[in-house]
């Protein structure tokens, strides 16, 4: 008989966690209400607007558009485990440097998919971080700020100046 | 909004998947990036939800008699770096940049474009563009659908709701194959208000065998057949022309369909370019 209810057991930032969640849960309420890492923000919900970022297995996608109970066996990282890491240490303090942040809201989801970006290694043309970065929308900067943030991280990580 | 309620199952195998979609109202979950859209936006409200991830062997890229067999649950993100689609199907790595966004391309799936259908994606227009197969396997075996008869209208294909669509079949691309792509939306990554996907073959400096398949522009792609034939004769303008009575795009959010029918001459020339190589 098809369940509703499911027992599932993934790492979230490297911890283990072990929950029963209703299957219509998406990751990010499972997330934020589950377990109160609140980092993930909820936008539109239907994958438009990229504040539900988060790490699935390596990979950044959207955390409304999968489910909690995909996520068996699963290593999920949020913007908190990133961020307590010391990962995108550099990326937070350029972003804090050139006022890539207003309201914060997308701030979690835009360091993940520019931390994807940027561990290509190389530095990324302003044009490509303007493409990889474009469904992760700002409302309050205008994007000029953060592509010279994520911009100048690349320069600095490849060993150039700042 | 947030889902309504459904049961869920994660199906072992391609055969386990097909015997769960025997149940009343079942919906198949592949990549899920229009799926859980509109589950959230409660548009669709299955009782169950029939979860293919973890079916093994259905994300391969592998060449076999001159064609190259597209798994349906590869990923945007592994076709985008598939050395093989790249060299052997141009048109669909010409597509991809197009599709929406690094973190949908990571999770979206071929296949469940495919499947879906919708009348403004771009892989669909491709699939009918490059003269694919779909292969899908149901309760009563495997068969072979061939592109031009796969789409039936507004979200309808050829797969009956206890199909599993298992791969895309393409011919490989020769010297003389040409292809082309090119959409017009209004932010990169949105949804196309017209898209045009093109392939041709060579001979000496003209074309023949040309498929001109729009997208965004009707209920499904829609190949441009007079256009095509005027662009078999090198007659450009009048392929051009020719829109006017292949296309009636309906008005939408995005366009009225006086604006999309312009667009798509627009596109046509662009193509045209390209599949003579004067845009190379």
């Amino acid at each position: 008989m098809s369940e509703r209810f499911h027992d599932i057991v993934l790492t979230v930032n490297g911890e283990d966690v072990r929950e029963r969640v209703d299957a219509r849960k998406t990751l990010v309420d499972f997330l934020r209400e589950d377990l109160s890492l609140t980092g993930s923000h909820v936008g539109c919900e239907h994958g438009v607007c990229g504040a539900c970022t988060v790490r699935v297995d390596g990979v950044v996608l959207r955390g409304c558009l999968m489910l909690a109970v995909q996520c068996d066996g699963a290593h999920v990282e949020t913007i908190e485990g990133v961020s307590d890491r010391g990962e995108i240490a550099d990326l937070q303090s350029a972003f804090e440097t050139r006022n890539a942040l207003q309201c914060g809201y997308c701030t979690p989801g835009m360091l993940l998919t520019a931390q994807e970006l940027l561990a290509r290694g190389g530095v990324p043309s302003r044009d490509e971080i303007r493409a990889h970065i474009s469904g992760n929308y700002c409302r309050c900067t205008g994007y000029q700020a953060i592509v010279d943030a994520v911009e100048a991280v690349a320069q600095a990580r490849a060993g150039g100046r700042r | 909004m947030k889902p309504a309620p459904f049961a869920y199952e994660r199906a072992r195998s391609l055969d386990h998947a097909i015997e769960l979609m025997g149940a009343e109202d079942a919906c198949l979950l592949a990549g899920g990036q229009s799926l859980i859209a509109t589950l959230n936006m409660r548009l669709s409200r299955p009782q169950l939800i029939v979860d293919i991830n973890r079916v093994s062997g259905l994300d391969r890229i592998a060449l076999s008699n001159g064609q190259i067999e597209i798994g349906a649950l590869v990923r945007y993100a592994q076709a985008e770096r598939s050395t093989e689609i790249a060299a052997h199907a141009p048109l669909i790595a010409k597509a991809l940049p197009f599709i929406g966004h690094p973190a949908i391309r990571n999770r979206g799936t071929i296949g469940g474009s495919i499947a879906f259908g919708d009348p403004a994606a771009e892989l669909p227009a491709c699939f009918v563009a490059l003269d694919g197969e779909a292969v899908i396997a149901g309760p009563s075996g495997i068969r072979v659908v061939k592109a031009d008869a796969f789409y039936k209208g507004l979200f309808e294909s050829a797969l009956t709701p206890r199909d599993v669509l298992t791969a895309i079949r393409i011919p490989v691309a020769t010297s003389e194959t040409r292809t082309a792509f090119a959409e017009l939306a209004r932010r990169h990554g949105d949804y196309a208000m017209v898209g045009l996907a093109a392939t041709a073959r060579a001979v000496g400096r003209a074309l023949s065998d040309v498929r001109l398949v729009f997208f965004g522009v009707g209920t499904m792609p829609v190949r441009a057949r007079t256009a095509e034939a005027a662009l078999a004769a090198g007659d450009v303008e009048a392929a051009v022309k020719a829109i006017s009575t292949d296309l009636d795009p309906p008005d939408d959010v995005q366009a009225s369909g006086a604006v999309k029918r312009q667009l798509a001459g627009v596109l046509l020339r662009r193509v045209a370019r390209q599949l003579t190589g004067e845009d190379a």
